[in-house]
């Protein structure tokens, strides 16, 4: 290969990365051009796809990175399957030895995977392309892939081996699939964000949990669920509350079924965000729950991680030892394991019955260890003893794996994948890290959970209670929608990054130049989800074609003229769905510090409630059927509700 | 001991009474009102889950179950106080309430409520539900709609896309190859899900309160209820009722038939020669060839229990209990057992053995 050829690749590659981002530059591979740069490269791809549908399992892109994000061993726990969620792959490892014993291509941006009871088949859902790839785990090769819901998340199988429960981010709801043939039989309703579930060992019990609140009242205090599902009547039977908690990840049993543990955020976002220095912007917490409190069924309580001048952010990962002795969490933006001591949490817990979730004082008396593992761990997976508890570095490409003896890395696995850390990927490392605020209180994740939004309407200006509230925006595809912030008074993602969040949000200022130019660059690069409400021809229904028409609309109802500047057209223009401008669109309310507000893009807008830069319209409905009287925001008043269900219809396809 | 020759009396009873007349389903009624737990004694629709009954009531959802009332009201998020609907999506369990002020699925106790604001609800006020697969169908005031459950998908029907001539739907009955809306002052809409064509079942005796051509086509253009099974539809008017076999149509009204009234807020059809029709004056059962009436007695209150054979001869039947009111608005069945929804209480039926 000539030098010129050589380093034109390179810089393709690095173009590639830089404007594609992480989980586009997977999406957008095919098995072609996966098989094109093998043979350029000279590597081999791994591309065990389905024979009858080979279409439908992706190659694995080889400069990608793995970033692992989950953990099963095989069931006898000789191997050890790492599901990695930007290579789209699952990586089979020695569990001993850490030695890579095969790389399957399972769909882009994998999120969860579960084994059949006889450990002869691996589930996995990819969640950009809607479906379950069935891995034969004899094989180690995919035999089936099977469409499923909107962003298939978490996955479970019940006891018997042949039922199947999909959790769907998107439609919040968990599907239930023979697991035979991967027929769909039914939906249940979960929480909003439905992604991660655990079987009880018994198998009575199904736990899923959710990334949003579920949706509520203006301002209120955020309520979340664990949704628990009988698996064998796939019915509903319980919905645990999680007050005052918006963003539940992981979920665990103990083996005999008495203490549980689910690890999430506790936001404080009815107060100025300016009260970070105060300890007061996040709790980093789990609920623990189960006959093992001794406190009658149905009980659960929040238990705090923080301590008063350090926090441990971001829980997402937990386990339960076998012996009930410790739970694990990760800390995805602190980077450690925290180790609590359940006896001592148990003691703690009894003497102070009123709860102390928002004590930081408390963890000192639970917390046993905090082990420094690798870059944004996530999921976790104890050995059947409970000696070693493996631990997926998201943004490391790594496993590292603990002696719980000692509460120490013994050893750390590293999986395949580019060696070299790009400026994305080290602009991605901020993005996940809390390193940078005050007391390592938060990281933009916090807020933008996998890139994304919160479902929340924060408060984010120093100038007291209730003033210039604002709805969390979608970060998918912003880089040509500048102005940033509500208000348009970022002119570039570098100012919305820099100064403003550093000193609005992490109340500090630890950017050098470098690390703003990197986390520029990964902001630059998150790409929109696909959308589920387009077809996959690209045709529109009939509903979102009159809808289309709607928004383009120059003559309302009565025949009369829209003045230009009120079509929706108008603001909402280009690929984006924005103008770039600001307008009083008649929504400003009094503790607005204006009443002129930059025009939001469309993109994905059918995920984002609230809407509206105050969140106050709950749904897309109410934007015009509440908050549009005067028809300052486009002409409206004059639609039928078919019309308004119609011009919905065609929004939801942005 | 008082309980067992109560039972002996009652058999006794029933005995000498089915000997003389067509054996038509006896029951004893249990009632509740707001004095034992009901929310609410104007109860608009009754639903069984297995052993669970939900009542929809003018001032909250109730639950019967384990012998104990539950009830849900707007502060747990239900759409408004008075529910006046039900339908249950039996693959999950998920109950639909269609209230005064928009549409709730109650979900392991988790109420999401939709409305005409937040939604693509036509209108909040839900007369009447129907679950099929995914799909949610409502009637509302202002035409009905369907809501895909998976997608979020609103789809409305009304005087735009449909024979609709009134857009004041009553009652929904959808099953995966026909939908039928029952429509006041509109008659009957059906949609061949398939085709996705809609037709239309009109009074041929157009809006005339005389019945012209009997057994022609449609009782009366104020239809309140339809219901759907074994391809018989089944129509409840305000002035008669109907039955259609898809081909030919028999009409019941007062004078002809076992019916206590021609005035009926619900029909529900048992199989293709069997059904309850909920009137202003009674509950009435009919076998396909003789009627049963259930009510407290239009005279002087006392439970009353009539028989009526094919030749028209009406028998009493001794019975000591009725349901709470002879105003019925709607009925469900618990194996052999029935409950019924009146306008001044809740009415537990329990089947009692004949010999």
């Amino acid at each position: 290969m000539s030098r010129q050829l050589s380093a034109s690749i390179v810089i393709a590659t690095v173009l590639l990365a830089v404007f594609a981002g992480p989980d586009m530059r997977a999406a957008s591979r095919t098995a072609k051009s996966a098989t094109q740069a093998a043979q350029a490269t000279g590597s081999v791809a791994s591309t065990d796809a389905s024979q009858d549908d080979p279409d439908e399992v992706r190659a694995v892109p080889l400069e990608q990175y793995a970033s692992p994000v989950e953990l099963l061993f095989s069931p006898d726990g000789a191997w050890l399957y790492v599901l990695c969620q930007e290579s789209g792959e699952v990586q089979v490892l020695d569990a001993s030895s850490g030695r890579m014993l095969k790389r399957i291509a399972v769909g882009r941006v994998p999120r969860g995977f579960a084994l059949s009871p006889r450990g002869d088949k691996l589930y996995v859902t990819s969640s950009w392309d809607d479906r379950v790839a069935v891995v034969d785990t004899r094989l180690l090769r995919v035999i089936a892939t099977w469409r499923v819901g909107a962003e298939p998340t978490g996955i479970a199988v019940d006891r018997t081996g042949t039922r199947l429960f999909v959790a769907n981010r998107i439609s919040s709801d968990v599907a239930v699939l023979d697991a035979k043939t991967g027929s769909e039989l039914r939906r249940l309703v979960a929480g909003r964000g439905a992604s991660y579930m655990t079987m009880a060992a018994d198998g009575s019990r199904l736990l899923v949990t959710h990334v949003y609140p579920n949706p509520r009242g203006y301002r209120t205090v955020p309520e979340s669920e664990i949704t628990i599902i009988d698996p064998q009547t796939t019915r509903v039977v319980e919905r645990m509350p999680l007050h005052s908690i918006a963003g539940t990840f992981h979920v665990a049993l103990s083996t005999d079924g008495r203490l549980g543990v689910v690890a999430h955020l506790h936001p404080k976002n009815l107060v100025p965000l300016a009260h970070v220095e105060h300890g007061w912007i996040f709790g980093d917490t789990i609920t623990v729950f189960g006959p093992d409190l001794g406190m009658g069924p149905g009980s659960a309580v929040e238990v705090p991680l923080d301590e008063l001048d350090r926090y441990f952010s971001y829980p997402f990962g937990v386990a339960i030892s076998p012996d009930k002795r410790r739970i694990y969490i990760t800390n995805a933006g602190s980077d450690v394991v925290t180790v609590v001591d359940v006896r001592r949490l148990l003691a703690y817990i009894h003497a102070h019955p009123g709860g102390f979730a928002e004590n930081l004082g408390a963890s000192a008396y639970y917390v046993e260890a905090h082990i420094a593992v690798g870059a944004n761990p996530r999921g976790v997976l104890l050995s059947r003893d409970g000696r070693r508890l493996y631990v997926a570095n998201r943004l490391d490409d790594t496993v590292s794996v603990v002696n719980t003896a000692s509460n120490r890395v013994d050893k750390t696995f590293a999986l395949d994948g580019p060696k070299t850390i790009s400026a994305l990927r080290k602009g991605e490392r901020i993005f996940y890290s809390a390193r940078y605020s005050f007391q390592g209180q938060i990281g933009c994740t916090n807020c933008h959970i996998d890139s994304t939004f919160d479902g929340l309407t924060w408060d984010l200006e120093p100038d007291g209670f209730g003033i210039g509230i604002v709805d969390n925006r979608l970060l998918e595809d912003i880089r040509n929608t500048a102005p940033y912030k509500w208000n348009g008074s970022n002119p570039n993602i570098q100012t919305e990054c820099g100064v403003r969040t550093e000193r609005y949000f992490w109340r500090s200022q630890n950017y050098n130049d470098r690390q703003l130019a990197d986390l520029t660059l990964y902001v630059r690069s998150i790409p929109a989800r696909p959308n589920r409400w387009r077809l996959p021809n690209g045709q529109m229904t009939p509903a979102q074609e009159r809808g289309r028409a709607l928004f383009v609309r120059s003559v309302d109802n009565f025949g009369k003229p829209i003045a230009v500047k009120n079509r929706c057209v108008y603001c909402h223009s280009g690929p984006m769905g924005t103008d770039q401008k600001s307008f009083d669109v008649g929504t400003g309310k009094k503790t607005d510090p204006s009443g002129l507000f930059d025009t939001p893009q469309l993109t994905n807008i059918a995920l984002t409630a609230p809407y509206l830069h105050d969140g106050s319209a709950r749904s897309l409905e109410e934007i015009w059927t509440v908050y549009n009287p005067e028809d300052r925001h486009g002409r409206t008043n004059d639609l039928t509700k078919d019309e308004l269900n119609d011009l919905i219809e065609y929004l939801k396809t942005r | 001991m008082k309980k067992l020759l109560l039972c002996f009396l009652m058999s006794m009873l029933v005995s000498a009474a089915m000997a003389a007349v067509p054996k038509m389903p006896i029951f004893r009624f249990e009632n509740f009102t707001v004095a034992n737990g009901l929310p609410d004694n104007h109860v608009y629709a009754v639903l069984v889950d297995g052993d669970r009954v939900w009542v929809g009531t003018e001032n909250g959802l109730g639950l019967y179950e384990n012998k104990h009332w539950k009830v849900y009201g707007t502060a747990d998020g239900l759409a408004h106080r008075a529910v006046l609907s039900l339908a249950l999506d039996r693959r999950t369990g998920d109950l639909w309430a269609g209230t005064m002020g928009g549409l709730s699925r109650v979900s392991a106790g988790r109420i999401d409520s939709y409305t005409q604001l937040n939604s693509g609800l036509s209108n909040d006020v839900v007369y009447g539900l129907s679950v099929e697969g995914d799909n949610v169908w409502v009637a509302t005031a202002a035409g009905g709609c369907r809501l895909n459950t998976r997608t979020g998908k609103w789809t409305l029907y009304n005087d735009r896309n449909t024979p609709m001539n009134e857009i004041w739907t009553y009652n929904v009955m959808a099953t995966p190859e026909k939908v039928y809306y029952a429509v006041w002052g509109s008659g009957v809409l059906e949609l061949n899900q398939k085709t996705g064509r809609w037709d239309k079942y009109d009074d041929p005796d157009g809006e005339n309160e005389m019945v012209l051509f009997k057994d022609q086509g449609l009782i009366h253009e104020i239809v309140t209820s339809v219901s759907y099974v074994d391809k018989i539809l089944w129509i409840g008017t305000y002035m008669g009722d109907s039955r259609y076999d898809g081909r030919y149509w028999h009409n019941f009204l007062m004078k002809d038939s076992g019916l206590p009234s021609d005035f009926t807020n619900l029909v529900k059809g048992v199989d293709a020669t069997h059904a309850w029709f909920c009137t202003d004056k009674g509950l009435a059962y009919y076998d396909g060839v003789n009627w049963a009436v259930y009510r407290p007695s239009l005279k002087d209150g006392r439970p009353e229990m009539t028989v009526r054979d094919v030749t028209g001869k009406v028998t009493q039947i001794a019975v000591t209990t009725a349901p709470a009111h002879n105003y019925i608005l709607g009925i469900d069945f618990q194996g052999e057992d029935i409950w019924v929804a009146t306008a001044k209480g809740l009415s537990h039926g329990i089947r009692l053995r004949t010999k």
